[in-house]
């Protein structure tokens, strides 16, 4: 591969390998590799949510296992994505997964557990930081603890739960490129094969479908995150101006 | 190849186990090579990336319409995977170290600004009102007080930036420069099973260890917030 020849040759590269119909048939053109992207990172992310979400709301509700489910996105973020595929990867096979692809069983495992920790931590946060004089003014109106989770806890919750699923997503979507590395299936191929036949158009053609998408994806749960809190209204007069910290 | 012996003695790396002691003491040269490339790629990163992300910072606070722009396109930045902007800049940087020392900076910028603005804004005002009371100008201001007040959000940030750049390294193997990831990306191949495993456990190990060296820098350097409970 060229070393240093400049942005704009390699930009052109990628602008006629997107021209080239070759790229957008059979197994390895940009519709089946999109496809198995999108395939995995949704099917891992309902999968995900399906179990972080009433494990962490009713830890929150319970008020027990706050160590464990703060400090699980810790976890996640000292454990390289990377390690975790090629340790499953190695171990489970990468035999084709139907319209997941090849090396799909162990590539669903891992995005699945990058989808976790965000989910847990931001879900069971949600639920606690509700005010507790809230809850104390639902129990007094004669709520049971189901009706307080299901009316309170969980609406004044979502903004935070759909911040987990957005941060989840974006986990997932780069996971699941990384998966390539692995043999795995996904848009990371095109980059892989372009670095193993030495193609720069192709690997930047791969890269620049990964980012744009990703950058849809966020834009897109943004969308959806803004509408869905039950207290923008309130917010949009008080909202802070500066960003929240990232906490350890 | 794996006929299921025992997990030690020098018959575990014919027989391709996870657990190789064997596999530490022989290929010892390697592992300390790997990850000291590691250690390298990740510091000047995270290094580089405080040095920019102070003026950035600083800029965002000053100027209101300069803080959404950082802030959006930090963030933008961050959606993209590793493995993308690895490869996005590569026409510029070819396959070399900086390729991946640049990218994981740019990740690493992300945590670094949003917390430096954090903490800046967590000062209280009267504070700053004292001390401007007291002549100290906006430079000494800024070094002498704020600096030091936010220095618990600063270093978190820089806590999740190290741990988080720790991890991302090893997808620099696709350039070449992974420091472990490239002994796992080599091992995939031949699916080298106590390397992969030796590599991930040296990888997670690393970012504990600098995790709780900067921790223990900032109880150093915040010795006011001892005593009042975590």
């Amino acid at each position: 591969m060229d070393e240093g020849t400049g942005g704009v040759n390699s930009v052109s590269g990628a602008v006629d390998w997107f021209a080239d119909p070759a790229n957008w048939e059979g197994p390895n053109g940009v519709p089946t590799r999109m496809s198995e992207h999108l395939l995995l990172t949704g099917t891992s992310l309902v999968i995900a949510i399906m179990i972080a979400i009433p494990l962490a709301s009713w830890l929150g509700h319970i008020g027990r296992g706050g160590v464990l489910a703060v400090n699980l996105t810790n976890v996640g973020r000292a454990v390289p994505t990377f390690a975790v595929l090629a340790l499953l990867g190695v171990a489970i096979g990468s035999a084709v997964l139907g319209p997941y692809g090849r090396a799909g069983l162990p590539t669903l495992i891992a995005l699945v557990l990058f989808a976790l920790p965000p989910l847990v931590t931001n879900t069971y946060v949600g639920v606690r930081e509700v005010d507790r004089d809230l809850v104390e003014a639902a129990r007094g109106m004669g709520m049971s603890g189901w009706e307080i989770f299901r009316r309170l806890e969980l609406p004044l919750a979502l903004p935070l739960v759909l911040t987990g699923i957005r941060l989840a997503l974006v986990q997932v979507w780069a996971t699941a490129t990384i998966a390539a590395l692995v043999a795995g299936p996904g848009l990371g191929r095109i980059i892989v094969s372009g670095f193993a036949f030495q193609d720069q158009s192709e690997v930047l053609a791969g890269a620049l479908l990964v980012g744009v998408m990703a950058l849809v994806l966020e834009l897109a749960m943004g969308y959806v995150q803004r509408r869905s809190d039950p207290l923008r209204a309130v917010r949009r007069v008080t909202r802070p101006v500066t960003p929240r910290a990232v906490e350890m | 190849m794996t006929s299921g012996a025992a997990a030690s003695g020098p018959s575990c790396l014919r027989d391709n186990a996870w657990l190789c002691w064997k596999y530490v003491e022989t290929r010892q040269d390697r592992l300390v090579e790997a990850t000291t490339e590691h250690v390298v790629i990740t510091l000047t990163a995270v290094g580089l990336g405080i040095l920019v992300a102070v003026p950035l910072a600083l800029l965002a606070r000053r100027y209101r319409r300069t803080e959404t722009l950082v802030l959006g396109a930090s963030t933008a930045l961050y959606t993209i995977p590793s493995l993308a902007l690895f490869s996005l800049l590569l026409p510029y940087l070819g396959l070399t170290t900086t390729t991946v020392v640049i990218g994981l900076a740019l990740y690493s910028l992300t945590i670094l600004v949003r917390n430096l603005l954090a903490g800046l804004a967590g000062v209280p005002s009267d504070v700053k009102e004292a001390a401007h009371g007291m002549g100290y100008g906006s430079g000494r201001l800024l070094v002498k007080v704020e600096i030091p007040l936010a220095l618990p959000t600063i270093m978190a940030g820089i806590r999740v930036a190290t741990v988080s750049t720790v991890a991302l390294t090893t997808v620099g193997a696709i350039v070449g420069f992974g420091g472990l990831g490239n002994l796992l990306n080599e091992s995939i191949r031949t699916r080298f099973k106590p390397e992969i495993l030796t590599a991930s456990v040296i990888c997670v190990l690393l970012a504990v260890s600098l995790d709780l060296l900067l921790l223990g820098a900032q109880k150093l350097l915040t010795p006011w917030t001892r005593g009042r409970a975590a």
